[in-house]
């Protein structure tokens, strides 16, 4: 199967790879997938004053669901909480040109991203529990 | 050093030129059909396909009688099974096989089973990939009426104990097939000292052209009698309708002789490629992990899983390098390879394997590239990985709750 350009570039030249420590303050990590499937993609984001100001990826994957890692930590750098919600994994299907096979792995990263903004919301309320 | 490198010879071959050169005078100039008994462009053909039988005949020990041209061995497969079911269906309907076979067999046994037609026995293997012949005793019934075991399997390489269950048959009067795709031409296949009653076998698996193929049909001790899949003139004694393709089998005759003459040669040759190829990239990469015989393998083959990083990613980081992987990604079905996992490796590291398939034509250069290449990239996926920083970070992966998808 022929990759898309896109897909290719993103593959070669992975955008914010690496990972931030999980307990730091602000960060919300998402890890979907599992081994077995073939699949597992960690995302991070940053977040401040509401705004996710940075966000990083590792992915065991296919070059596809590498791709749209990278994709996702580019789009969501920037965002508000709120509008990193509404991220679809359609967009990204249609951004990177996916074929049908490897819609899934678009899904993972949409999926990724929910996970990765519940977990930070999950300790910001922990945060204002405490607080209170 | 050309690119891309073709490292994927158990998928296909190239022809090698001198079997070019003696299929190309049977498009044009010398076209009749080995059925035309009645004039010199017939006459010609038939004794091309003669000659061709002959030679094929001699790489595998038989007699020039006993092949049958096919199309390939997908054909072979299909023809020596049903055929077999077919003839013999009054002696019982039970088939065993083995859970490694190629597809060719394995849909073949399990359409047959689908309909009702056979009983069929799935024997498992061993961690290498091996069939153990006293499995195979075991599982014989009164009804067995064949045993249908492949040679060298097309994935991890391992070599089968052919030759000890070839006696098993023997002994119990059961028909033995082997698909023998992987193996002829590429290490030595003898019937006779092997016990095999139906052999398929493929031209374009030994550096002939595509689109033609054998399947062997033992003709005494016993005489084997199959029941023809396609009604027609029958050509090829009955057994398979259709105009022979002159031009793919002169080229597979010639394609088997020089197997023959070059087999010692070229097998000395692949296994110093292949060895150093499998010494340098586990001495660099650690948690690599070899798939099949440590030995007991296929001169050309090479199988390993790499942890912590998915085969498709590792297949288009070395684009210019032509492989394949078991990984699901790579797989229609998204399903890993049932070959790793009939030999009991762990899903994650089916996903993770990648076969190398050295050939005739590869060079010392073209693997040296490959073993830099595979190196990097492995390296570099690790890094991408977020399973190896949690490895590298002491957790049991096992012990994590994954969130299956
Ligand atoms: C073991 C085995 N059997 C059968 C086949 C099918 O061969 P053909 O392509 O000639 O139909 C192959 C080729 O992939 C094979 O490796
Ligand atoms: S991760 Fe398997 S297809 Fe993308």
């Amino acid at each position: 199967m022929a990759y898309s350009d896109k897909v290719v570039d993103h593959f070669n030249n992975p955008r914010n790879m690496g990972s931030f420590k999980k307990d730091e303050e602000g960060v919300g990590t998402g890890m979907v997938g599992a081994p077995e499937c073939g699949d597992v993609m960690k995302l991070q984001i940053k977040v401040q004053n509401d705004t996710i100001v940075d966000a990083k990826f590792k992915t065991f994957g296919c070059g596809s669901a590498i791709a749209s890692s990278s994709l996702a930590t580019e789009w969501l750098k920037g965002k508000t909480i709120e509008e990193a919600q509404k991220i679809k994994n359609t967009d990204i299907v249609q951004e990177l040109n996916l074929p049908p096979v490897k819609i899934h792995c678009s899904v993972l990263a949409e999926d990724a991203i929910k996970a990765a903004l519940a977990d930070y919301q999950k300790k910001a309320d922990g945060v204002l529990a405490d607080a209170k | 050093m050309k690119l891309p490198i073709f490292l994927d010879n158990h998928s296909t071959t190239p022809m090698d030129p001198r079997v070019l050169d003696t299929m190309l005078p049977y498009f044009v100039e010398k076209f009749g059909n080995a059925a035309s008994r009645n004039h010199a462009f017939g006459w010609a053909a038939e004794e091309a396909v003669e000659q061709a039988r002959k030679q094929i005949a001699k790489l595998i020990k038989a007699d020039p009688k006993e092949i049958v041209f096919t199309s390939g061995a997908t054909e072979s497969d299909n023809l020596a099974i049903k055929g077999v079911l077919e003839m013999y269906k009054e002696k019982g309907d039970h088939i065993i096989t083995s859970s490694t076979e190629h597809r060719a067999v394995l849909d073949t046994v399990k359409s047959l089973e689908g309909k009702g037609k056979a009983a069929v026995t799935y024997l498992p293997v061993d961690k290498f990939g091996m069939v153990n012949p006293e499995d195979v005793r075991k599982a014989i019934t009164e009804k067995t009426i064949l045993i249908s075991i492949m040679l060298a399997n097309n994935e991890i390489g391992t070599i089968n104990p052919v030759k000890e269950i070839g006696k098993i048959a023997k002994e119990k009067g059961i028909l033995f097939h082997c698909d023998a795709t992987q193996g002829v031409g590429k290490i030595p296949v003898d019937v006779q000292d092997m016990g095999i009653d139906l052999m398929s076998f493929s031209a374009h698996k030994m550096y002939g052209p595509k689109g033609v193929g054998a399947l062997y049909v033992r003709k005494k001790n016993p005489r084997v009698r199959i029941a023809a899949q396609m009604d027609g003139g029958g050509h090829e004694r009955g057994m398979r309708s259709g105009t022979l393709p002159v031009p793919l089998i002169v080229g597979f005759g010639k394609a088997c002789e020089l197997c023959e003459q070059e087999m010692a040669k070229d097998t000395v040759r692949l296994i110093a490629m292949r060895d150093r190829l499998e010494a340098s990239i586990m001495k660099a990469l650690e948690e690599s992990y070899l798939n099949g015989h440590p030995t007991n393998r296929l001169p050309g083959n090479l199988n390993i899983s790499f942890a912590y990083v998915e085969g498709e990613s590792l297949l288009m980081g070395m684009k210019d390098i032509a492989l394949s992987s078991g990984s699901a990604c790579t797989s229609a079905t998204l399903e890993p390879s049932y070959v790793l996992r009939a030999l009991g490796v762990g899903t994650e590291l089916a996903h993770s394997s990648i076969r190398f398939g050295l050939g005739r034509f590869n060079q010392d250069d073209e693997i040296d590239y490959t073993i830099k290449k595979v190196i990097e990239i492995v390296t570099k996926l690790r890094e991408m990985s977020p399973l190896y920083e949690m490895a590298k970070e002491g957790v049991d992966l096992k012990s994590v709750q994954w969130a299956a998808h």
